[in-house]
């Protein structure tokens, strides 16, 4: 990387750092969703990005985690940071187990992303009908007063979850950094550009595909907790729909599957997209529901259809970020 | 008890008829698979779409649904082989996610549209003349899912004599079974594509005129339908015409016992589980692709 990338970043990251001391509360809102998208993305990015592992079912684990982390906190009052880890080992094994199946008997390409819509559609229907968490009547978790902070129990003003989840952005970027350049990395994209050829040489595809599955789910399902905390309400037709995993994997697709920074890319520009639909529908007096995400399909659509490799290979070319 | 014999071979019929309305859309998703190996993720908005204009040629022009099959299958036919020809021609070698991505981005603009032209709430046909049963011994059939199958059936019959028979059907297999090779003996291989694309939509635009006798539409419908059409593909055999039909009828059915035996609502439960266990047992389906 070049020391003009080094800057770029180091300059990101201080504006992002001081966002909540000069930016209205929308914008720090905005910010948060950004991140937390962000954050999802790069959780997906190491399996369809780094393994070639096609998931469209990623809002399961999203799921499984909110729903593990908040009804642990609301029937027995145990802790987020503690209900954490019992969120992560499921997820972890959930992903571990459908990706076993997968695996073993030899689903791939677009058979495997349907097993994981299929996974996902199946929880949320489940969650629909899980009356101790709510069912399809939501789970709701309790409010405290405006103004305290309690970071161990996850209650406290926006600006703390603005932090959160910029820390956990962070984490994850560093985290994929590492990853890519470790023995997993390089074997990861040795399966994904050529199974049998991994596998020719000695590489156990099976075992690294599981890690790179059960990596992504677990840290999915740390967002899954962030998101209960944050909205302090779960409905299964959120948390599981088809949508949520969709949204998930848009900000990696139009970023650039398998970079490091496009997910982080295609992340923001779909938040901004988003909210500028919002307002120029709202300036050109369209207010008819529809109008925005037709704007947003559009956009989309030429974003597909002009760089499909994503934003962020043709920026870094661009601004000549590498050599 | 609501369990008796009479009762469930009812609710089987039933199932049975639907599930051909739904064999029908998903045939539409076979035939764009398997030929020009698109992955239609826009396959429920499209069927959404077809269930609007049925549902608009009868409030306004008072066209029975029945007969709005062959104006409707004709403009979907020139949709999907324009989309063919003008949008997803170069996306027919990229890999699957950005093909995904393109035809979520038409998901999008499709539902959209509808939500603008539309508004939220659900739309319906109730013809008037369907609401009495034709009563066989202790069977009620529904008038309206007993026309709609027939008319599936006729369809579906219809294309398998097409790909059976004709030489633009046999060319089109070619090319499913061997792209270079249909390409080397001189075959128009973008063409035949688009014809299948083609097909395909106008399966889905036939199915969305019967659907819309059966159930209403709001604007969000499209993906329930992309969810359904995929697990019926998957049940019966991505690519496989016979096994779309199959695979209907089985989804049809198992959603008719589940809503009789545990809760409606729960009722595509039972298809997802039967397509995990069918991907996992049994990956290319019940009825397999011979290629």
């Amino acid at each position: 990387m070049k020391r003009r990338a080094i800057l770029l970043v180091v300059g990101v990251f201080g504006l992002l750092l001081t966002l909540p001391l000069w930016a209205s509360p929308y914008t720090v809102s905005l910010a948060t969703l950004f991140l937390f998208f962000a954050y999802a993305g790069q959780a997906w990015n190491i399996m369809m990005g780094f393994a070639g592992l096609l998931s469209l079912g990623h809002a399961l684990y999203l799921g499984v985690g909110a729903y593990t982390v908040a009804a642990l906190y609301d029937h027995f009052s145990i802790g987020p940071w503690l209900g954490l880890w019992v969120a992560l080992a499921l997820c972890g094994l959930l992903a571990a187990a459908i990706a076993a199946l997968a695996f073993r008997y030899r689903v791939a390409g677009v058979y495997f992303a349907l097993l994981t819509i299929a996974c996902a559609e199946f929880a949320r229907i489940g969650f629909d009908h899980f009356t101790w968490v709510g069912g399809s009547g939501g789970l709701f978790l309790k409010v405290v007063e405006p103004g305290r902070m309690d970071l161990l129990n996850l209650r406290g003003p926006p600006a703390m979850f603005y932090y959160l989840i910029l820390f956990l952005a962070g984490a994850a970027l560093l985290l994929t950094a590492l990853l890519l350049r470790s023995r997993a990395g390089y074997y990861w994209q040795a399966i994904r550009e050529s199974e049998e050829a991994a596998a020719a040489l000695g590489v156990n595809s099976f075992r690294w595909k599981m890690l790179a599955v059960m990596i992504s789910a677990a840290m999915t399902a740390l967002a899954g907790m962030f998101s209960a905390f944050y909205y302090s309400n779960l409905f299964p037709e959120q948390l599981f729909h088809i949508s949520r995993s969709i949204e998930i994997i848009l900000g990696p697709i139009i970023g650039g599957v398998g970079t490091l920074f496009g997910p982080i890319i295609g992340a923001a520009l779909l938040t901004v997209l988003a909210d500028g639909a919002t307002e120029f529908v709202a300036a050109v007096g369209w207010d008819v529901p529809g109008v925005k995400q037709l704007v947003y399909g559009i956009v989309l659509f030429a974003i597909v259809g002009f760089l499909p490799e994503g934003i962020w290979p043709a920026l870094a070319r661009k601004l000549k970020l590498f050599q | 008890m609501p369990f008796d014999f009479p009762t469930l071979l009812n609710v089987l019929i039933s199932g049975l008829m639907t599930g051909l309305v739904y064999g029908l859309m998903a045939l539409g998703l076979s035939v764009i698979f398997g030929v020009a190996r698109v992955v239609n993720f826009a396959h429920g908005e499209m069927m959404a779409l077809a269930m609007y204009a049925a549902a608009l040629l009868f409030s306004r022009f008072r066209v029975n649904p029945l007969l709005a099959v062959l104006p409707l299958g004709a403009a979907f036919f020139c949709f999907g082989y324009g989309l063919q020809r003008l949008v997803l021609r170069p996306f027919v070698i990229r890999p699957q996610h950005s093909q995904f991505l393109l035809l979520l981005a038409l998901a999008v603009v499709i539902t959209s549209t509808l939500l603008i032209v539309f508004g939220p709430d659900a739309r319906a046909v109730n013809l008037d003349g369907l609401l009495e049963p034709v009563v066989i011994g202790e069977l009620l059939l529904d008038q309206a899912k007993l026309y709609a199958a027939v008319v599936a059936c006729a369809v579906a019959a219809a294309l398998f004599a097409f790909f059976r028979l004709t030489y633009t059907g046999t060319a089109i297999r070619a090319c499913a079974d061997n792209w270079l090779g249909a390409q080397i003996v001189g075959l128009d291989v973008d063409r035949l594509y688009a014809i299948a694309f083609g097909i395909g939509a106008s399966c889905v635009g036939v199915a969305g005129c019967m659907m819309i006798l059966l159930v209403d539409v709001t604007p969000g419908s499209g993906p329930a339908y992309t969810l359904l059409a995929f697990v019926i593909v998957i049940v019966g055999g991505l690519g496989s015409m016979s096994g779309a039909l199959v695979g209907g009828v089985l989804i049809g059915i198992s959603e008719a016992f589940g809503g009789l035996f545990i809760a409606p609502s729960a009722k595509s439960m039972i298809s997802f589980a039967l397509m995990v266990i069918v991907l996992i047992f049994r990956p290319r389906g019940l009825i397999a692709d011979k290629s």
